[in-house]
């Protein structure tokens, strides 16, 4: 307590301005302290990327066409190969299909519940408190009992494990992220231009085609976006009830009990690719509006 | 109170609204009921029937399930399994603390100094999800392993021992487990703190606070949400992983999940599996019942 009464004291009889406290340890702190770190942990974070790249190029030797934690020198041969892996070829191109169907459907049905979430409130949307702490549930709760759960649920019912018990997890898994996206872009939404349409004469159908969804694109868009990445990294759900049709992750957790074949790096890399180019791409877009 | 608004167009200022009636109260649910759906019997439903299934009794051989009331199955599967519940608990915790220390200043750094940059900074935070889960905890396999590119560079120059190995101890799980999910503590602590009013921080200089009161007793309190949300979106995921512990622990160091996920697909043992299952939903539940009691479930919207 003593010490800070001291402090008025000693700055009483050194008179300094207002609004502009010693600004010193601030800079050496946010000039090179602090800068330095930052720098350091997103090397931290880059750094697996450009390992799996760079083993991506390593050669092979030895009979098995598995990479080896050693580095054998420099080859593009993976590249040229990259379909030689029939197993790997065809979980990958599962997962686009399943990425794309469970995207499509969980952007339509989750933009649809946030619309209602945005508009409605409790006293003409009874149970919205409920539908809001299950989306909240569904965020929060482990994958593992998700997957576990669904499994089981498909095992009491007898329903065959394939691609369509993963589009129905999947769906179920993205619609949170989906609506809660949408939700955010959506919360500064002047309903008075609908109304404008409304006063034209325009159908509820074509104002929501031409008035309402061009306005929430850029949420949906984002929506669908986070659908689509979670839907093709997803691991621990897809474990549990891919049954025969297996999705790209769960292959190559199933390829690493014997060793990683180094074309699995090579759609890493690829898959990286493409990811951080879209990523890009959307930040100069919004930067030039 | 719907009668009352007029229906003469031509007047065109009142009538605002195309319909009314019964389509116009039933909007909202139907608005809602795909999602609300397919939430419901794909989400609510199983983890009801797991509850169901933790009091089955299930035949080893052909995994065939019969109900028996079995309330012993709880209370055995934490008996039997306590070791493994403790290891995911101890793993999860020095993951999201070392995670939560490692993103903080950086969090700061770009919230408060990121300037035109920002986006780019945050690109870099989230880079991991570029590459899938798998593959990046593979990559640490490789980085991690005795032969691989560091540790050999470093016993190479005679800087480790020729016995220091990394893989296959608990120290590397709680490594991948930091690395695959710091984006999770980085981002809502950086939401946290890109919200505060600088003009509030700026108050407490003019009130003669110092730099470290500043911090200690403005911007700190006011990231403690962003905190707990950041404890919650690690700590969570963290506890149920397997994958780390799978590739990167060997066969020492057994998670919960681990278990689970064995019990499941490889001794056909649902009874068991479901029970494990329920006691790390309840674990997590208390966690996400207290965020939801404490900050509200709408808050977490934002850190995502």
């Amino acid at each position: 307590m003593s010490v800070r009464h001291d402090e008025p004291m000693v700055s009483a009889s050194t008179p300094r301005p207002f609004s502009a406290p010693e600004r010193k340890p601030r800079r050496r702190w946010g000039r090179f302290v602090l800068p330095t770190y930052s720098w350091l942990v997103i090397a931290y974070l880059v750094f697996p990327i450009a390992i799996m790249i760079m083993y991506s190029f390593n050669k092979v030797v030895g009979g098995l066409q598995l990479v080896s934690f050693t580095w054998n020198g420099f080859t593009a041969e993976w590249y040229q190969q990259w379909s030689n892996v029939p197993g790997l070829t065809s979980a990958f191109w599962l997962s686009i299909r399943l990425g794309v169907v469970s995207t499509l459907i969980a952007t339509v049905i989750g933009t649809l519940l946030a619309i209602a979430l945005v508009r409605y409130q409790p006293s003409r949307f009874k149970g919205k408190g409920a539908v809001e702490q299950i989306l909240f549930l569904n965020i929060a709760a482990p994958e593992i009992v998700m997957g576990a759960s669904l499994l089981g649920l498909f095992v009491t019912f007898n329903i065959a494990r394939g691609f369509l018990t993963l589009v129905l997890a999947h769906v179920m898994f993205s619609i949170a992220y989906v609506t809660v996206t949408v939700r955010a872009r959506m919360s500064g939404f002047d309903r008075s231009l609908e109304e404008a349409a409304y006063d034209l004469g325009a159908r509820p159908l074509v104002t929501f085609g031409r008035v309402t969804l061009p306005l929430i694109m850029p949420g949906v868009l984002a929506g669908a976006l986070m659908a689509f990445a979670l839907s093709i990294d997803d691991f621990v759900t897809s474990n549990f009830i891919s049954g025969s049709s297996v999705p790209f992750p769960v292959w190559v957790y199933g390829a690493t009990r014997v060793g990683t074949p180094p074309q699995v790096f090579v759609f890493g890399t690829a898959i990286f690719a493409v990811g951080i180019g879209f990523a890009i791409i959307s930040i100069v877009m919004a930067k030039k509006k | 109170m719907e009668q009352t608004v007029p229906t003469n167009r031509p007047g065109g200022v009142v009538s605002r609204r195309p319909r009314g009636g019964i389509g116009k109260t039933l909007a909202p649910y139907l608005l809602s009921l795909p999602a609300g759906l397919w939430l419901l019997l794909l989400f609510i439903v199983p983890l009801g029937s797991l509850l169901i299934m933790s009091l089955k009794t299930c035949s080893p051989a052909s995994g065939a399930c019969t109900m028996t009331w079995n309330w012993g199955e709880l209370p055995s599967s934490v008996s039997l399994y306590h070791a493994q519940f403790l290891t995911s608990f101890y793993f999860a915790t020095f993951a999201t603390i070392i995670d939560l220390a490692l993103s903080f200043p950086i969090a700061y750094w770009i919230a408060f100094h990121g300037g035109r940059r920002k986006n780019f900074f945050l690109l870099m935070l989230l880079v991991p999800f570029f590459v899938s889960f798998i593959i990046r905890t593979i990559v640490w396999e490789f980085v991690l392993s005795n032969n691989g590119v560091v540790l050999h560079t470093l016993k190479h120059f005679h800087l480790l021992p020729q016995s220091f190995h990394i893989l296959g101890t608990s120290v590397a799980v709680i490594a991948g487990l930091a690395y695959n999910y710091l984006p999770f503590t980085a981002l809502p602590l950086y939401v946290a703190l890109e919200r505060i009013d600088h003009r509030v921080l700026e108050a407490a200089y003019d009130l003669y606070a110092t730099r470290r009161a500043g911090f200690m007793r403005v911007v700190f309190p006011l990231t403690i949400p962003g905190i707990f949300a950041a404890f919650l979106l690690t700590f969570i995921p963290a506890f149920g992983d397997y994958v780390n512990q799978e590739i990167l622990g060997g066969t020492a160091n057994t998670m919960i999940g681990t278990v689970i996920q064995n019990s499941f697909l490889v001794n056909l043992d649902y009874a068991g599996g479901a029970s494990l299952s329920a006691v790390l939903l309840a674990i997590s539940l208390v966690g996400i019942y207290l965020y939801a009691r404490l900050l509200g479930a709408r808050t977490i919207e934002q850190y995502l």
